[in-house]
């Protein structure tokens, strides 16, 4: 069983070749994005009728960086050295069902290749990676400082005063991020299959006495 | 009262970036029994360097340090007005230098307090004994196992699962099974049988304090404790429900007393980062462990 290395910007021929089950380490920009910084997008991007003025340069510049690219759901601890530089310092995944609502548009509106997280999203996402090509990466829950450290150079944040740290949009550089696709892009989820099959495994105990 | 604030400062730091022993030989032996290469293994492989680089950097090792529950034993003569303020005191600090996170929302307004302290927030309990010096346990429990606890009440017709041991078992399995991979496996399964609601929960809970390889003193219950941990493996679900050998490190079960009326089976789970450290304050010496 081999990792396979993930450089972003992801192409489609590439989102195909993976399946559930497979392993990842992910090279390249990443733009975390959590519930407020989902809200945002909806109220701003995708709900009206026209982006506002104000709001125009952000939605280029996201449309760039995710283009082919990844969002992280995560609400990261960081530090600020004395020349304002930005350093994450702890960094695991919050729990992605809670943008299920949402995911789908972003991912049709963006681009989006792949979306990291913990504890899998449901079947309209699952849907939109079938539909658009993308995966579902499920980061290790909890390994907070080695995700940070996979984190080497924080390029910039935005929406950090509006939003707060923790839900602003952080653009950051990683190298060797470790995940592990549990939804693809053929229609597959290993959250529904492990579901399926423990469940078989605890008929079978519930069936001995 | 002695200023202990400096030393129960240092307990909550080290339960935030330095893994116990026991668990943390659990999950490397889990590490070896999983398939080489395997998705169980390298994720293991990653929790355990995620241990060591925390507690070498002093980092927490997880983002989530969840509620801190501190379970204080004190001597009689002692004043808990002045161990609360001293420890909420610790907390307060220890979340502005990030060992902590602000994890204190107010329900209602959805406002976070900053500082981990609000009117019923951290959790304690108090209990004075008959030593001679002052203990106090800690744990940190994580917000997302706390959701995927459960509570039966039996019969229950769902599992069936009648009033007897084999309905506890049946509970248990369930519990881990609709807890799939959300809690972070591999878990400790904290138990109790018995109760009203909120005191199961509690005594559940209170499961986690105890030393990962120790069992019931009831041989009955210490056969399902240990029955149910190799069972709760079979359902494969492994490290973060990747699937694997490892779903559950270990189950520890307790009884209390409880009504003719109700019978309660409470299942609390707690995710691989099981935080939890013991300070001892005896003749004038602070002993962290």
């Amino acid at each position: 069983m081999s990792i396979v290395d993930l450089q972003i910007p992801i192409s489609d021929d590439a989102i195909r070749s993976l399946h559930i089950g497979d392993q990842v380490r992910l090279y390249g920009t990443v733009v975390t994005a959590r519930d407020a910084a989902h809200k945002y997008i909806m109220d701003t991007f995708i709900h009206p009728p026209a982006i506002p003025e104000s709001e125009q340069a952000l939605h280029d510049e996201l449309r760039r960086l995710w283009a082919g690219g990844v969002i992280y759901h995560c609400g990261p601890v960081v530090s600020q050295d004395e020349s304002g530089r930005w350093r994450f310092v702890a960094a695991g995944p919050t729990t992605s069902i809670r943008e299920e609502p949402y995911e789908a548009d972003v991912i049709a509106h963006f681009g989006v290749r792949a979306v990291i997280g913990k504890g899998g999203m449901g079947p309209k996402t699952l849907a939109a990676f079938k539909q658009y090509g993308a995966v579902y990466l499920h980061a290790v829950g909890g390994a907070a400082t080695l995700i940070a450290s996979s984190v080497k150079e924080v390029l910039t944040v935005y929406k950090k005063d509006e939003l707060g740290v923790p839900e602003a949009f952080w653009v950051v550089r990683v190298e060797g991020f470790p995940a592990v696709i549990t939804m693809d892009a053929h229609g597959q989820s290993l959250h529904e299959t492990m579901a399926a099959a423990s469940a078989q495994k605890l008929a079978d105990l519930m069936g001995t006495r | 009262m002695e200023n202990l604030v400096p030393h129960f400062a240092e307990l909550i730091r080290r339960a935030s970036t330095d893994l116990p022993a026991d668990i943390e030989a659990a999950l490397r032996r889990a590490y070896e029994q999983e398939n080489a290469g395997s998705a169980a293994q390298n994720t293991l492989g990653v929790i355990l360097e995620n241990v060591r680089m925390s507690r070498a950097g002093s980092t927490p090792i997880c983002q989530d340090t969840g509620t801190p529950i501190f379970y204080v034993y004190y001597p009689t003569g002692w004043s808990t007005l002045a161990l609360k303020k001293q420890i909420r005191e610790a907390v307060a600090q220890a979340t502005a230098k990030s060992y902590l996170r602000p994890n204190s929302v107010e329900t209602l307004s959805g406002k976070n307090t900053g500082n981990n302290l609000g009117d019923d927030f951290p959790y304690f309990h108090f209990e004075e004994w008959e030593e001679d010096y002052l203990k106090v346990d800690l744990m940190l429990k994580g917000g997302g196992c706390e959701n995927v606890g459960a509570q039966y009440s039996l019969p229950d017709t769902r599992l069936s699962a009648d009033r007897d041991l084999e309905g506890v078992r049946r509970a248990v399995l369930d519990a881990v099974q609709q807890a799939q991979g959300l809690g972070c496996a591999p878990a400790v399964i904290g138990v109790a049988v018995g109760g009203d609601r909120a005191s199961s929960y509690i005594k559940s809970k209170e499961q986690f304090y105890r030393p990962l390889d120790d069992e019931s003193p009831n041989a009955q219950v210490a056969a399902l404790e240990k029955r149910l941990t190799e069972e709760a493996n079979t359902l494969g679900i492994g490290p973060m429900g990747f699937g694997g050998k490892t779903t559950v490190l270990s189950v520890k079960i307790d009884s209390l007393e409880r009504l003719p009326a109700s019978y309660f089976v409470t299942a609390s789970y707690m995710c691989w980062a099981d935080r939890r450290r013991t300070m001892v304050y005896r003749d004038g010496a602070v002993t962290i462990e």
